[in-house]
């Protein structure tokens, strides 16, 4: 699989070509060119921040719809714990599991089973890894991606756990290939996810060669499905529930630190707030950490953009929910420990240099430099760039011109004709004494030039009014 | 194509929020060039270390750096008290750090030591009611 695959995606039939989306995105991977916004597939972390911004909804995310389920003899759901946070008054996560195999699903496997047992893991694991603290949370997969791209002294630091997600999924399959006797492929694995990352994550995972999740569907399309069927579930659903706080807690931020039983941790979600907590790390600014849980949804999992309800009414709900749980109902058994660990390791992918090797990046960052000098610095986002730095870089990689800056285009016009003005008064003085045809030559030259410039700013105002016309 | 990249940053006086920006912002110019994971940590945290103290100690200053393919040099100039004991700032743990500073998480004495630490060549010039200029190189 393609290590930059994406489930964020542009609908370009949707999209106007403003600039919301490139002003969102925290790791600068969209530009908007030819009246259109583009997705850096290297730069890109399927964080969903442009799907939240889009006004035009042109930004999607892909994953599967749920009549997939039919396709399968046996279906087993996956459900994240920000599911049981979207429903008003439920007192009791039975009800939702239940209703799941009233939707179609044969069994369900709670995701914050396994997540219990990954709390488990990781207290050992930091116990075990004093040298390697503070250990960095990896459940989040646009996380993972964001430290892969940018933070590679933190590298060593990342957990190297599964998220709960694979390892439900392993014991999921384990158990309905016990139960069925069908063939792997008969068994359908599902995911129900708040969030685009997991989608990228079941389709090129970091840390394991080959997810066990089959399809992930989103908690938005079965929700009001679901609903209907909770109802039909009754007041005494079967009990199907096997895990308690300590997994549903990993819901929200701060639920899987809370799982770790130690004081010294730090939870911070939402994408800047993380990415200014992973610079700090990386300067080495934390003492006496043991963990870093970070979530690049506000707050946590129930923040994603796959989730219908809001996300701080969605954590009262989920604390709600909480309140007369067990601690724990899953624990590390024999046979369970296998599907925990890492596979294979995360690899440093340098996507930001400027060049090829290092000479040519280094001469190339002076030309970022000289160039960053000369633009007007205003970041209005005008040459489909977030900002003059990110168009500065876009040029000397060879993606973009000066031109493609309407100020820089617009001073250009003016020296021109300024240059045209005078040539023009010179020629008239001396139109009487003899007429020069090199000076001639030269000013049907300037027109020229000034009408191609012209014709380039014209076309970008054009775009603009379309654009602004459309909107009314 | 020249040989040395130098980028300037002022460093404004009591703004601890603002302390960090400039080595942040040599850290990711550090990332484009492609240099080692295991230099930029060393940069971007003497750099740190460097941008605090001109905060807490020499009410600002200016930080030029200088990147070249085989060295990054940082010189750190203030207009600040000076370091009287140059010997006694260098042991761990020793500060001068008003309470204040203290308070915000600052001024375990930790500064001098770790710039010495994290840098190949580090050379202090300093006058009492003068200035400080502290040079320090990170070999690539």
């Amino acid at each position: 699989m393609d290590k930059f695959y994406h489930s964020v995606r542009l609908d370009p039939s949707l999209c106007k070509g403003c600039i919301n989306c490139i002003k969102r995105c925290p790791t600068q991977a969209i530009r908007v060119r030819d009246g259109k916004a583009q997705i850096n597939a290297k730069f890109c972390i399927d964080c969903g921040e442009c799907i939240r911004i889009c006004p035009h909804h042109a930004k999607i995310a892909t994953y599967d719809k749920v009549e997939t389920i039919r396709q399968y003899e046996y279906a087993v759901a996956l459900p994240a714990p920000s599911l049981y946070s979207q429903f008003n008054n439920l007192d009791d996560v039975n009800i939702v599991l239940n209703a799941l195999k009233l939707m179609g699903f044969d069994d369900v496997f709670e995701v914050s089973a396994a997540a219990e047992i990954v709390s488990e893991a990781t207290r050992r694991y930091i116990s075990e890894h004093q040298d390697q603290v503070p250990i960095i949370s990896t459940a989040c997969s646009s996380v993972v991606r964001l430290i892969r791209v940018r933070f590679p002294n933190l590298i060593p630091h990342m957990l190297p756990l599964n998220p709960p997600i694979e390892v439900a999924a392993g014991l999921a399959v384990e158990k309905a290939l016990k139960e069925t006797g069908l063939p792997r492929e008969k068994i359908g694995i599902f995911f129900i996810s708040p969030c685009p990352s997991k989608v990228t994550y079941v389709k090129s995972p970091l840390g394991t060669e080959k997810s066990q999740v089959d399809h992930v569907l989103a908690i938005k399309d079965v929700y009001p499905q679901l609903l209907s069927h909770m109802k039909a579930v009754g007041t005494d659903p079967e009990e199907l529930s096997t895990s308690g706080k300590i997994g549903i807690s990993w819901g929200r931020s701060g639920g899987e630190a809370s799982g770790l039983f130690s004081e010294n941790y730090l939870a911070a979600d939402g994408i800047e707030n993380v990415i200014r907590v992973l610079e700090d790390l990386e300067d080495e600014k934390f003492d006496n950490l043991q963990f870093v849980e970070l979530n690049a949804c506000n707050g946590g999992c129930v923040g994603g953009v796959l989730t219908v309800e809001n996300p701080y009414v969605a954590e009262v709900k989920l604390k709600r929910l909480r309140k007369y749980m067990p601690v724990a109902r899953s624990h590390m058994e024999e046979g369970t420990e296998s599907y925990v660990p890492w596979t294979t390791g995360v690899q440093f992918e340098p996507v930001f240099r400027l060049g090829e090797n290092m000479m040519e990046s280094f001469s190339r960052l002076e030309r970022v430099e000289r160039l960053c000098k000369k633009l007007p610095g205003l970041d209005c986002g005008s040459c489909g760039a977030p900002t003059c730095k990110a168009l500065a870089e876009d040029i000397v990689r060879g993606d973009a011109s000066e031109r493609d800056c309407v100020y820089y285009l617009r001073d250009n016009l003016h020296k021109l004709s300024q240059e045209v003005a005078i040539l023009a008064d010179d020629l008239a003085e001396r139109e009487s004494e003899n007429r020069d045809k090199g000076r001639m030559s030269a000013l049907k030259e300037y027109i020229q030039m000034i009408s191609e410039e012209m014709a380039i700013l014209d076309s970008k105002v054009k775009d603009e009014n379309v654009t602004a016309e459309d909107e009314n | 194509m020249a040989d040395v990249i130098a980028l300037t940053y002022e460093i404004s006086p009591d703004d601890f929020t603002r302390a960090g920006e400039a080595s942040s912002d040599v850290k990711s110019k550090l990332k484009q060039v492609g240099v080692s994971p295991a230099a930029i940590r060393k940069v971007a945290i003497a750099m740190y270390e460097g941008e605090i103290n001109m905060v807490i100690h020499a009410e600002g200053g200016k930080i030029t750096v200088e990147i070249s393919p085989t060295e990054i040099k940082m010189i750190l100039a203030d207009k600040g008290p000076g370091i009287p004991d140059i010997d006694r700032a260098m042991q761990a743990g020793w500060s001068t750090a008003p309470d204040e500073v203290r308070s915000l998480g600052f001024g375990a004495g930790m500064g001098l030591p770790n710039m010495k630490k994290y840098t190949d060549e580090m050379n202090i010039e300093t006058t009492l009611g003068v200035g400080t200029t502290i040079t320090m190189i990170v070999k690539l």
